[in-house]
């Protein structure tokens, strides 16, 4: 029985249902499964913007409202046709969404829901009180659209329109999502690493924000021609909370959870609507209060939505297990060996009354692995963010391939040539290893989100990811590639962070711990190939706690102490120099 | 417009915009210690006044049955997670604490000539059946999710409000409610007549938000809550549970919450589903403090309610819009301004 | 032999699919000063948290006799004399000094004890420092105060058992050596404490009794004066042993 059950067979059979259904269904199924197709559009942007890029907005229904109100204005007092319509209404959307974005997407993430209910407020009150446009009465007499001569007037016929137009949403997301770009998107919540990683974290907030107003607006385009006539009550504040509930109850990390959530919130209004008067024998909103009851159990138990948990019960598609061999990418040009390739000149970090780094010097050059010790808490990790711009030094000066960069950040000097990894893993647990090490190599692809929703992009993916796996395989992890993060142990995991920056082809990789968590031989093997990039003219600057692996790799150690230089030389040196023996394990000899 | 109407007018907006300071403060007290932002905080203004214009009139509370309800739900979870820690020595008390007490409480009620009680006394009782879903409803929607996300919490929160406003039109009904001010008449002030209600409330918030104030800089509860908003770790390390921090300023906003409600109503007809918007004004005014400091979110608050009172002068039909449009502004340059966006959900 | 205070056994921590402690037996006597040292990562952090209650963890740990996994909450705990003075410090920033040692006297406030500012007089008088500062805010002490404010705050609590987590971190000799000094003072007051250091000599020299972990497990455990000079110690911080300290 459950080889009948195919996740195929399953698509199958849901689409041919779904195109035979308005042959045979009932009026009032066909209205109502048109509606759904309009509900799980705009749910479909919030699972962009809520389950991919960790946003939220009450303001879709006002959105929707904007694609309405357009096409009912611009056909009924201006005659133009619903196509050019479209188009107005889109780029009316992309920029209020751009400006509303630019105001709110800088602030942490409960200022945009917050932004977004001003946002949906004013637009209906607008929409209600503008004369031209109808006032609280609307506007009637929208005309149907035609398409190839073919007048799409009534619902069964419209049903096509809105369920194609839905398809189409879900593939061209997928698509994106599983490209460059859309790994970005899914970077999104840990801004601190996908900044270092040289992406532009607002830009792809802005980008989110607008495509999932962009849905929301053609929803209401299409719901402006399938009613042939709005006013401003589907277009409240009301709406767009429920738009939100449908993902977020069906489920804002998968696409398909948008679908399921509109069709789930949207029968069980129906039910409660129909049921509860008739149960409880009473009037009140007793729907609206089964309905806030239902949200909050579904929430303590899942807090995913219900998507998940459905997809326990289905089998699931295998992922493709190859990676296409590609054209290897272009690389930076190497510097010559041992050039200084990084000067830190007198940095001091302060945190208030904290000294972090005092007046630290030192220099890395091309082809040799420098090695930063010290006892914790002695301002390594900090000396670092430096550096990388992750958090810039209070003074001081900082040279990068002889520019200056202590003003720069973090994105700017990944740019540059310097990638990193960070102490606490900074990975996407849910990505496989491939999609992760595939994010070093952002800044080497061009392709843009629609060329990649449009699957123009495809070569370009190819040699992208055909990178993250060869650096995957030069590190150990070679029968990882299609494994999910989180499923790696701690040590396995630091080593995809350093594929990562490996596959931005970096000129000085900064580690931070990199062999913390490993085994003895995952260490050496670990050495070894640190070893073959400074062979290769890299420069390598580490932070690192185990000795043998420090002593047996470094070419010089530098040693700090309360955020002070205290010693610098060969490993042997250091190794029995009396002071740096004594910051370690500490002295209480009168 | 001439001086009076003017005068009026900023009667009006100082009067709301008290309400709203109130409101606002409350919510900047929620979120800065449990991270959730607090939709239902207007239905509690929509819930005290309509309760008070209840038993003034001489009729039961009618959320008593829902404080009884949600009581026995906290008792049956509290014990429930108490035999799980094998504390049963615990049991009596949590019982009589949320199942009893409730249930006495009816009992007393039902037995008071509600309608002769003096003015002040009804006040205590209405509050005293509305303030407790304050707590109850921190118990059961909020604390099993206490560490999720704050969209996540956001959304209860919404689902929070659907269910309040919803058992609002089931206990208040679809008709408005007003109640008695607390002093007839008013006096003239140089060219203004002012009602003495007005004097009432901006009286009584000014109070209350200066008690709110001694609360917070010289009570050790309200250190307590003061630190969990500033380091959720440290504040547990001194054994000041999120739980506990959690109640008591669901506790602290559904009463600011009820008694808004009760100062607001001899002035303006409350329905049950009124608290939304007022409670998004107060948001209004929290966001101008950038939900984080009180005084900056009060000062926002009462320049929301004036705004509000000279556009539905000018305006009337675009005040929503004119008000929710200051956010913009604020947002913008609170937008300039800020360098770091918080790594809340780093993984 | 003085009565056990606090004990473990066969406990373990996870962090995901990562065991990050494993089957570790404490024991901690009354009056006693034990210290567990042991390179970065081995997993000193990690278990602190847990016996806090601030992990959720597997196997037994019994403070006063009773067991706490999954029975007492951290403010429990905190209730019954178990404080904890974490590795960040976590100070309230922009509250003061004063402020934050009376903080730390909010469990006892809560069971009625109200006599906060004799205890924080008796808090001065160890941390002379602290008194000065009392009107200042947290976040503009320095290293060393900051470290001072946050053991002032937990004796606030008055604690059964003192759990200190890298009380050296980043502070000068002089100052580790006044901090560690204190410890020892606590010690004679009849506090419990257990002292995590990475800072091994030091630790050693004023603990009763000592652990070295690695690696998540307790590698050695002995008397601390014989710790001092066993060579294992130094091999599992410098690595001067050679490969065989690394264990595979």
């Amino acid at each position: 029985m459950a080889a009948l059950l195919t996740p195929n067979r399953i698509l199958i059979a849901f689409l041919l249902g779904l195109a035979a259904l308005p042959l045979f269904a009932a009026q009032f199924t066909v209205t109502i499964v048109n509606y759904i197709g309009l509900y799980a559009l705009v749910a479909l942007g919030l699972v962009l913007l809520t389950g991919i890029g960790g946003l939220t907005s009450f303001g879709q229904a006002a959105f929707v409202g904007l694609g309405a109100y357009a096409t009912a204005y611009l056909t009924t007092r201006h005659g133009m046709s619903p196509w050019g319509t479209l188009i107005v209404g889109m780029v009316i959307t992309t920029a209020v969404s751009l400006a509303l974005g630019f105001i709110t997407l800088r602030l942490s993430g409960h200022f945009l829901p917050l932004g977004t209910i001003a946002w949906g407020i004013s637009l209906y009150f607008i929409f209600g009180n503008v004369q031209a446009l109808g006032g609280h009465g609307g506007i009637d007499g929208i005309p149907p659209v035609e398409l190839f001569g073919l007048e799409l007037g009534s619902s069964r016929a419209f049903f096509y329109v809105i369920w194609v137009t839905l398809l189409a949403a879900i593939i061209t997301t997928q698509n994106m999502l599983d490209s460059r770009e859309g790994r970005a998107m899914r970077c999104l919540r840990a801004m601190t690493m996908t900044e270092a990683m040289g992406i532009n974290t607002l830009r792809y907030r802005m980008v989110l924000f607008m495509i999932a107003a962009q849905f929301a607006c053609v929803s209401g385009w299409l719901y402006a021609h399938l009613q042939r006539f709005v006013n401003p009550t589907p277009f409240s504040l009301g709406q767009g909370i429920e738009y939100l509930f449908m993902a977020v109850l069906g489920g804002a990390s998968a696409v398909w959870g948008a679908v399921f959530g509109a069709t789930a919130v949207s029968f069980l209004k129906e039910w409660l609507q129909d049921w509860l008067p008739k149960l409880l024998g009473a009037t009140g909103n007793f729907e609206m209060v089964v309905f806030g009851l239902l949200t909050i159990i579904v929430l303590h138990r899942a807090r995913d939505g219900m998507w998940p948990i459905l997809m326990r019960f289905i089998p699931q598609r295998e992922l493709t297990r190859t990676v296409e061999p590609a054209l290897a990418l272009p690389r930076r040009d190497v510097p010559e060996c041992g050039s200084d390739v990084l000067q830190v000149l007198n940095v001091t970090k302060r945190f208030g009354g904290l000294v972090a780094n005092n007046k630290m010097n030192l220099t890395v050059r091309a082809g040799e692995v420098m090695a930063l010790i010290g006892p914790n808490g002695a301002g390594k990790s900090t000396l670092f963010n430096c550096i990388s711009g992750v958090n810039p030094a209070t003074e001081g000066e900082i040279r990068f391939m002889g520019q200056r960069i202590e003003h720069l950040g973090s994105r700017a000097i990944a740019k540059l040539g310097m990638s990193r990894s960070f102490q606490h893993v900074r990975l996407n647990q849910d990505m496989t290893v491939l999609e992760n090490a595939a994010i070093g190599a952002h800044l080497r692809g061009r392709k843009n989100f629609v060329q990649s929703a449009w699957r123009l992009d495809r070569e370009e993916e190819r040699r992208l990811l055909w990178e993250a796996a060869h650096q995957l395989q030069r590190c150990g992890l070679g029968e990882h590639l299609f494994d999910t993060c989180g499923s790696l142990p701690l040590g396995k995991q630091r080593i995809v962070e350093i594929a990562r920056a490996l596959s931005s082809d970096p000129t000085l990789l900064l580690l931070d711990e990199p062999a913390a968590g490993l085994r003895h031989l995952e260490k050496r093997a670990l050495a070894d190939l640190l070893a073959k990039l400074r062979g290769e003219g890299m420069a390598i600057l580490l932070v690192e706690h185990d000795m043998d692996f420090v002593m047996g790799l470094a070419d010089r150690v530098l040693v700090m102490e309360f955020g002070e230089y205290l010693a610098e030389g060969l490993p042997q040196e250091i190794q029995t120099n009396p002071k740096v023996l004594e910051a370690y394990l500490g002295g209480m000899d009168e | 417009m001439d001086a009076a109407v003017a005068l009026l007018l900023a009667q009006d907006g100082v009067t709301n915009g008290a309400i709203y300071a109130l409101l606002s403060l409350a919510l900047v007290l929620v979120f800065a210690v449990t991270r959730v932002i607090y939709i239902p905080q207007g239905e509690f203004v929509a819930y005290g006044a309509l309760s008070m214009a209840a038993v003034n009139a001489g009729l039961l509370p009618p959320t008593m049955w829902l404080v009884v309800t949600l009581g026995l739900a906290v008792a049956i979870v509290d014990s429930v997670a108490a035999i799980r820690e094998g504390a049963k020595a615990r049991l009596p008390l949590i019982i009589i604490k949320n199942a009893v007490l409730p249930i006495l409480a009816v009992i007393v009620v039902r037995y008071l000539p509600l309608k002769d009680l003096a003015y002040p006394v009804q006040v205590l009782i209405a509050l005293g059946f509305v303030v407790p879903l304050g707590p109850q409803i921190y118990r059961l929607a909020f604390q099993p999710v206490a560490e999720a996300s704050v969209l996540l919490l956001l959304i209860v929160a919404v689902a929070v409000h659907f269910v309040m406003v919803g058992m609002g039109l089931y206990f208040f009904g679809a008709e408005g409610g007003r109640i008695p001010p607390f002093t007839e008449g008013g006096v003239t002030l140089g060219p203004a007549y002012v009602q003495y209600q007005t004097i009432w409330i901006v009286g009584i918030a000014a109070l209350l938000i200066a008690g709110l104030a001694l609360f917070f800089e010289h009570s050790i509860y309200g250190k307590a809550l003061r630190a969990t908003a500033i380091n959720r770790t440290g504040a547990r390390l001194m054994g000041i549970s999120a739980d506990l921090a959690g109640k008591l300023c669901f506790t602290l906003s559904a009463l600011v919450g009820a008694f808004s409600g009760i100062l607001i109503a001899p002035i303006t007809t409350i329905y049950y589903d009124t608290g939304f918007l007022i409670g998004l004004k107060g948001f209004v005014g929290a966001i101008i403090g950038g939900l984080a400091s009180y005084p900056l979110a009060a000062a926002g608050a009462v320049l929301v309610g004036l705004l509000e009172s000279y556009s539905s002068f000018y305006a009337s039909a675009y005040k929503e819009v004119i008000v929710f449009t200051l956010i913009i502004p604020v947002l913008l340059y609170q937008s300039l301004t800020t360098k770091h966006i918080d790594d809340e959900e780093d993984h | 032999m003085k009565p056990v205070i606090m004990e473990t056994s066969g406990l373990c921590v996870n962090y995901g699919r990562v065991e990050a402690i494993h089957k570790v037996d404490l024991r901690i006597r009354e009056g006693e000063i034990v210290t567990v040292i042991g390179p970065n990562g081995a997993g000193k952090t990690t278990l602190l948290s847990a016996l806090m209650g601030l992990l959720p963890a597997r196997g037994e740990v019994k403070y006063q006799g009773q067991p706490t996994l999954g029975k007492m909450s951290v403010d429990a705990l905190v209730a019954k004399g178990m404080v904890l003075v974490p590795e960040k410090r976590e100070l309230f920033g922009s509250m003061s000094v004063a402020d934050n040692l009376l903080l730390g006297a909010f469990a006892r406030h809560r069971r009625g004890d109200r006599d906060h500012t004799k205890t924080m007089d008796e808090v001065f008088a160890i941390f002379p420092r602290l008194a000065e500062r009392r009107k200042q805010e947290a976040g503009t002490l320095s290293g060393g105060e900051r470290q001072m404010l946050a053991m002032g705050r937990a004796l606030m609590a008055k604690p059964t058992l003192l759990m200190l987590d890298e009380p050296s971190l980043g502070l000068a000799p002089l100052i580790v050596k006044e901090i560690l000094r204190i410890v020892v003072q606590l010690k004679g007051m009849g506090v419990s404490i257990l002292l995590v250091e990475q800072n091994a000599r030091a630790a050693l020299q004023v603990a009763d009794y000592g652990y070295v972990l690695e690696n998540g497990s307790v590698a050695v455990e002995n008397d601390a004066k014989a710790l001092l000079h066993d060579p294992r110690v130094i091999e599992s911080y410098l690595g001067l042993g050679g490969s065989h300290s690394v264990a595979a």
